[in-house]
């Protein structure tokens, strides 16, 4: 069984958000990228265990940009990923994103297909779906936990108020959240061994993007908190309608 | 200078009378991807396995301690830097110093790292046979045996071939039968293996042994109740007839001694670099809390009072790692030297260090020191809060402190670099002699000034470090004309010299570190640093100044000794600037990054 990892490069949880352009772009100076924390902690280390367990044979990796991404997926082959590939483009939405991928994924035929629920830059949680519904598989979003059995997943998902449990034939993409699997750190083999696993890099045929950027508004400065006291409840009241406005 | 001469790579010591070029030193902002990777995983590994455990850590709860050094072990950070054949990673020294300042974060926690990839793993893996490297190395690369070193005793610290451990053959001639105290044994409570020094019979000097834990004779004291470090394993260790084989022999009869020495210059720099991840750490932390601790309305971090301590701690940081990794990337080469010439790598790497051991000696006080001084203010900005056992800088206060003692006391460290600065000199390895006498020459003369120099981004830091050179030279000559063998006893005055080495070394790797650093991203971009570079120096002039008084009023008079005071007030003089605008400017980047980011 062949497992294809999508993975995007983000910046750092801690990056000062700068704002170039007259609004319409994000600075990249000072900022530390890292791979978006549920492709890794939970795609990635999920697709590396059940290799583990002998479900798997391969752990692919893809990623879509340009060669400054390339310490990121180095980093994923340092975790175990057998092969990564880099589809060359610079893409400007995850409609493209998610074609460019999905045009790979046909071109090998995979059995599985993992990603993070949503990515922590943008928070569209789009590329996953898109990716199946252009590879014509099912998708299974908010997965909390993932067994392969035969060409059987067992995925249970979170849904509103609850849980719920899946089942379905692969191929499937799946997207990935906390529960799936636990993060690992790169241990020194895997750091020397991600120099010697193949990097592909691949030219894609071009897809023009669905949506654009206008501009970026940084989210207005948080209010101060007020604590009133429990036994003032009259006060809460006064302060929701008149302050808060929201009864 | 010739050509030949300025390609030469820089020998140890040699600092003080020759220039070195910014582009053949090593600065850590030249990191490649890899060790960028293996720096994360330590990073990573202290986050989760060892800051959130830090109290139970220093509780010393039951087998915690190994837990964590297994779990480092499986993520490969206790082999890196031994050879692949014995299972480690081979990697190269300055990768080894950055796993080891990554980790020195790591409170108790990394004395043991260091105490067992140190002191207990490299005297087998730089001294022991095959048999003996197969047998141990492996294991303890891997984790599953852990290291302790026996040398000191209770009546031997700083004159350590003064032990009264002994060892005497058995009557069969199969065992050496050890008998004595050692105490502030690291790692004892927990280590699978010992190296013990001891003498054999009435031998002049010790000898190494490989020491198990499960040989007879061998017990442990309890834990030491200590100031700081406290989840760090430290026993007496007892040793009754305790029965080694004779293959356990570490190296040849009599040669404990070089060992420990040879170690210990290792350590000494590595020390350094511990400390300067240390610093790192608790810099960060008082940035934060100074950003989020609100008095009279505004963040602390407001006030220039905190934005003066943030830039000093800063700039005492930025200046020792530019002085660790420039030494690391000398030893380094003079390794890979001495292979090239068909020495054997470990020897190699043995020859190589020892030449830097005059740099090891002045990076462990300078970044020791740096770490006491940044713990100290840590805990003053975080006010009330600092000396609450709740908020970490308690522990980063008590913690440091012994850095200033272990590895060599700070003070012996001194003594070492004057000391090894005078032997070289008189053996002919370093030629101070000349260079002395041209600056005593100088001293009639009347001073050139800024004739024919052109105006660059470094001519001034350069023109100081060079006159620093001559001050340490001009004091220096002065102490052994004048004290000759006298000298030695003068402790004084080593440390006088000690200390105006200390400057001028550290002063000369930062400028170095800039220009490097100006050259790769640019005037712009390096701005602060240009400021740390500035203030440091600055700083490092007033402080030669002061020794160097100190030092020539303690042993010349008359007209000589003012002769001498004015050609030291000459040689550190450095044009005033606005030290405290560029403190602001350093305090604003860390507080715009809220993190230590240089």
């Amino acid at each position: 069984m062949k497992i294809l990892v999508c993975i995007s490069q983000v910046p750092d949880t801690s990056t000062k958000i700068i704002l170039k352009d007259n609004n319409t772009a994000i600075s990249s100076d000072g900022v530390t990228y890292i791979i978006n924390p549920y492709d890794e902690w939970y795609a990635l280390i999920r697709a590396l265990e059940l290799k583990e367990t002998g479900v798997a044979t391969d752990v692919h990796l893809i990623t879509v940009g340009k060669a400054d991404v390339e310490p990121i997926i180095r980093k994923g082959l340092a975790l175990g990923g057998d092969e990564a590939i880099r589809i060359d483009a610079a893409p400007n939405d995850a409609y493209e994103t998610a074609n460019y991928i999905a045009e790979y994924a046909k071109s090998v035929g995979y059995d599985l297909i993992l990603c993070g629920k949503e990515s922590i830059d943008y928070n569209n949680g789009t590329t996953g779906v898109m990716i199946a519904e252009l590879l014509d598989v099912d998708y299974i979003g908010f997965a909390t936990s993932i067994q392969i059995e035969g060409n059987i997943a067992t995925v249970n998902r979170e849904i509103e108020g609850g849980e719920e449990t899946d089942t379905c034939n692969l191929p499937v993409v799946i997207a990935c959240q906390k529960g799936v699997a636990e993060a690992r750190i790169p241990n020194m083999r895997g750091i020397m061994a991600a120099r010697t696993r193949p990097l592909k890099v691949v030219t894609p045929t071009a897809v023009a993007p669905v949506a654009s950027i206008l501009s970026y508004e940084m989210p207005p400065a948080k209010a101060g908190i007020k604590l009133v006291d429990p036994d003032n409840m009259d006060e809460l009241v006064e302060l929701l309608h008149s302050e808060a406005k929201v009864i | 200078m010739n050509t030949t001469e300025s390609v030469k790579a820089i020998k140890g010591g040699e600092f003080l009378i020759r220039e070195t070029a910014a582009e053949s030193i090593f600065i850590p902002e030249e990191w490649n991807e890899e060790q960028l990777m293996i720096a994360e995983t330590c990073t990573n590994f202290l986050a989760q396995n060892v800051t959130p455990n830090l109290n139970r850590i220093d509780e010393q709860e039951e087998g915690l301690m190994a837990h964590l050094m297994e779990e480092a072990g499986n993520l490969g950070l206790l082999g890196i830097s031994v050879p692949e054949e014995y299972g480690g990673f081979g990697k190269d020294f300055k990768t080894a110093m950055l796993v080891t300042e990554k980790l020195g974060a790591g409170h108790s926690f990394s004395v043991a790292f260091s105490a067992h990839t140190g002191i207990g793993t490299l005297p087998i893996l730089y001294y022991g046979n095959d048999a003996q490297k197969q047998k141990y190395i492996p294991k303890l690369a891997s984790g599953e045996w852990k290291g302790a070193y026996c040398l000191t005793e209770p009546g031997a610290g700083s004159d350590a071939n003064s032990g009264k451990a002994r060892a005497k053959l058995s009557a069969d001639g199969k065992y050496y039968l050890i008998t004595g105290q050692k105490m502030w044994i690291t790692n004892a409570g927990f280590a699978d293996i010992f190296t013990v020094f001891a003498k054999i019979d009435n031998d002049e000097n010790l000898s190494a042994f490989i020491v198990e834990k499960d040989f007879e004779g061998l017990s442990l004291n309890t834990e030491e109740h200590k100031m700081g470090i406290k989840g760090s394993s430290t026993r007496q260790v007892f040793f009754n007839d305790c029965k080694v084989p004779v293959e356990n022999l570490l190296s040849e009869r009599q040669n404990g001694f070089k060992i420990a020495v040879n170690i210990l210059n290792l350590g000494r720099i590595k020390l350094g670099g511990g400390t300067v991840g240390a610093s790192k750490d608790v810099i960060s932390l008082a940035v934060k809390y100074a950003n989020e601790r609100e008095q009279f309305g505004r963040p602390i971090s407001k006030y220039g009072a905190i934005r003066y301590k943030l830039a000093q701690q800063a700039i005492r940081t930025y200046a020792s790692e530019a002085a660790i990794y420039r030494a690391s990337q000398n030893m380094e080469e003079a390794t890979d030297m001495l292979v090239e010439s068909g020495m054997d790598s470990i020897k190699a790497k043995l020859k190589g260090t020892e030449q830097y051991a005059i740099e090891a000696a002045i990076i462990k006080v300078h970044a020791s020191e740096t770490l006491d001084y940044v713990v100290d203010e840590g805990v003053q900005i975080y006010g009330g809060m600092g000396f609450s056992a709740e908020a970490p800088m308690d522990r980063a206060y008590r913690d440091s402190r012994i850095n200033r003692i272990f590895e060599g006391t700070n003070e012996i460290n001194r003594m070492l670099t004057v000391d090894m600065m005078l032997k070289r000199a008189m053996k002919g390895e370093l030629d101070l002699m000349g260079p002395a006498q041209k600056v005593a020459g100088e001293l009639m003369s009347i001073p050139d000034f800024n004739a024919g120099e052109e105006d660059g981004l470094f001519t001034k830091e350069k023109k100081y470090i060079a006159g620093f050179k001559k001050a340490v030279l001009m004091v220096a000559g002065g102490a052994v004309q004048k004290l000759m063998a006298q000298l030695g006893k003068e402790q004084e005055v080593l440390m006088n010299l000690a200390d105006m080495l200390i400057e001028l070394y550290v002063s000369e790797s930062l400028q170095l570190r800039v220009e490097k650093l100006v050259g790769i991203k640019g005037e712009e971009a390096t701005k602060e640093q240009l400021d740390i570079m500035r203030v440091y120096i600055s700083e490092a002039a007033e402080r030669i100044l002061k020794s160097g008084k100190e030092a020539l009023n303690s042993f010349a008079e008359g007209d000589e000794l003012r002769m001498m005071l004015m050609g030291l007030r000459r040689f550190t003089k450095t044009e005033d600037f606005n030290t405290t605008q560029a403190r602001r400017n350093i305090a604003a980047k860390l507080i715009a990054e809220n993190k230590y980011c240089f």
